[in-house]
């Protein structure tokens, strides 16, 4: 547990480090969530009846979105990973007395967190100041506070849970490009980062939300504006904890499975 | 333009080389853009019309702007990613040959994988022309393919930017993605729906608009200047201050030496 623990020291504090990175992205996140709501302001001009939820909501989800971006952005893999994989530099990896699977885990989470901690606090406190409709508002009542960082965590580890299977694929097919962008685009879609799950038909939303997906961002996001009230929560929360085990557990034995038959070629 | 043939002919032969990853490569490229267009799909299934644009006429925007950005990032992808270049070194190669610098820098690198975001531009075109009701004069087939073009000068003036800004700074080079990335993004809609703001920036600063909204307008019959289509080719203009503004990077470039 103390090696693991290291591991994330280490590879959190090496995240704060890229602090002018950090100020860039944050401009860039801030004009990102910005575009986003012109457009649905757009949208919103056009039918505020078809609207799911209220436009400060709404304003709400996309700046928790933008803040907590580096958490659950589903492009970001860690290139060290794969090419330890297809490099055979992963033969060090294993000499360890440790194992792969929790190590991979632990660095994508400590580095995830040293990107949104540097990121969210700047984003937040200007989106705190926008006039009315388009500020992040506090959450939508003390139940809803506290069940949102329950399940924010959750989501957060189910969406690591997911991309370990990526890196994992790695060792099937060497070439983890394309399975790479094919993940990203699938989750990208089914977990409401493109468009909030509220927005999408109703037949779609209830497919939507028994996959894995909608277990990372939309969950906690949504218990956070209200739009999952407080009596529905534990069910989503669930839903979340079930993904989550099967996802690890998958995980792990594609993992053990993988390793079994693993050559590293000398050289 | 023979060398460059020659060049592309053994940029194919090497990518096909990895038949499988070119393939789900493209594949991916096509599904990123797909899912792009199911979000605008289930948004207009949803509220219909948006700023007064029908689904029909945003598709044909949004079709414009990821064909002319998956041109750019076929053709132009030496300077979109130009950071590469220089760490690796391969920088100091161009510079010792005696040939232009840019067109070593255009043909080092040609991303046939786009093929796949390309796929999805002509299909959305597919969908969106039939019920239409544009009235296909010449004029408006000679708008339609300038706002591509223009649309490829203006992606690859800013990927030469940003080759530019690498000069200087990688870390700050995040923020260029709201101008790349993020116009392909939000350029699936026509600008002004955005509102007055955003428009004028996109009009003056990064002519987006030019080759986006105004031409759109005058395609679609919204508007009966026929002049709007000639405004794709101010696209062009914005090359020059890029090139200037690379010339001048390139000038005071230090190869890190190793």
């Amino acid at each position: 547990m103390k090696a693991y623990l290291s591991f994330f020291r280490i590879r959190f504090i090496a995240g704060l480090q890229y602090r002018a990175a950090a100020w860039a992205g944050v401009s860039t996140q801030f004009a990102w969530g910005g575009m986003n709501l012109l457009m649905f302001r757009a949208f919103w001009q056009q039918n505020p009846d078809a609207f799911p939820m209220t436009f400060s909501q709404l304003s709400t989800y996309i700046w928790l979105q933008q803040a907590l971006l580096a958490m659950f952005m589903a492009w970001y893999f860690d290139d060290e990973i794969f090419s330890s994989v297809t490099t055979g530099g992963i033969a060090y990896e294993l000499c360890r007395p440790c194992d792969l699977y929790a190590m991979w885990f632990t660095k994508n989470m400590a580095t995830r967190l040293s990107k949104a901690l540097l990121r969210c606090v700047p984003i937040l406190l200007i989106a705190v100041f926008l006039p009315s409709p388009y500020r992040v508002t506090l959450p939508a009542g003390v139940a809803a506070g506290l069940l949102f960082p329950v399940s924010l965590l959750l989501g957060f580890l189910v969406l690591i849970a997911f991309s370990m299977l990526i890196y994992i694929s790695a060792f099937y097919t060497l070439s983890p490009m394309g399975i790479r962008i094919l993940a990203t685009s699938v989750t990208e879609f089914f977990s409401g980062s493109l468009i909030p799950v509220p927005f999408f038909p109703a037949g779609l939303q209830t497919v939507m939300n028994v996959l894995p997906f909608a277990s990372m961002q939309n969950t906690p996001f949504l218990i956070y504006i209200g739009y999952i009230t407080p009596a529905q929560a534990p069910g989503y929360i669930l839903v979340q904890l079930a993904w989550l085990a099967v996802l690890l557990l998958t995980g792990l034995l594609l993992m053990r499975h993988a390793l079994r038959r693993v050559t590293v070629q000398g050289g | 333009m023979k060398l460059y043939l020659r060049f592309i002919g053994i940029q194919i032969r090497s990518q096909m080389q990895y038949k499988a990853s070119f393939l789900m490569t493209v594949i991916g490229q096509f599904m990123v853009s797909f899912t792009a267009f199911l979000g605008v799909y289930f948004l207009f299934a949803r509220f219909h019309e948006v700023a007064g644009f029908t689904y029909r006429e945003v598709l044909i925007c949004f079709s414009v702007v990821l064909m002319s950005f998956s041109l750019a990032e076929c053709f132009v992808r030496g300077f979109d990613i130009f950071p590469r270049l220089i760490r690796s070194g391969e920088l100091d190669r161009i510079l010792i040959r005696p040939r232009s610098e840019i067109f070593q820098v255009l043909a080092s690198h040609i991303e046939f994988s786009r093929v796949g975001r390309l796929l999805q531009a002509v299909l959305m075109l597919a969908i969106a022309i039939p019920g239409s009701g544009i009235d296909w004069s010449a004029g408006r087939v000679l708008t339609l393919v300038l706002m591509i073009l223009g649309g490829l000068a203006v992606y690859s003036g800013l990927f030469m930017l940003y080759a530019g800004i690498s000069f200087f700074t990688i870390e700050g080079l995040e923020f260029m993605n709201i101008f790349t990335d993020g116009s392909r993004e939000f350029g699936k809609y026509p600008l002004s729906v955005y509102g007055k703001g955003v428009l004028t920036f996109l009009t003056f600063v990064i002519p987006i608009a030019l080759f986006q909204y105004y031409p759109l307008l005058y395609l679609v019959g919204r508007s009966p200047h026929a002049g709007l289509m000639l405004l794709p080719l101010c696209g062009f203009l914005f090359l020059i201050p890029c090139y200037a503004f690379f010339r001048f990077g390139l000038h005071r470039y230090k190869s890190t030496g190793s």
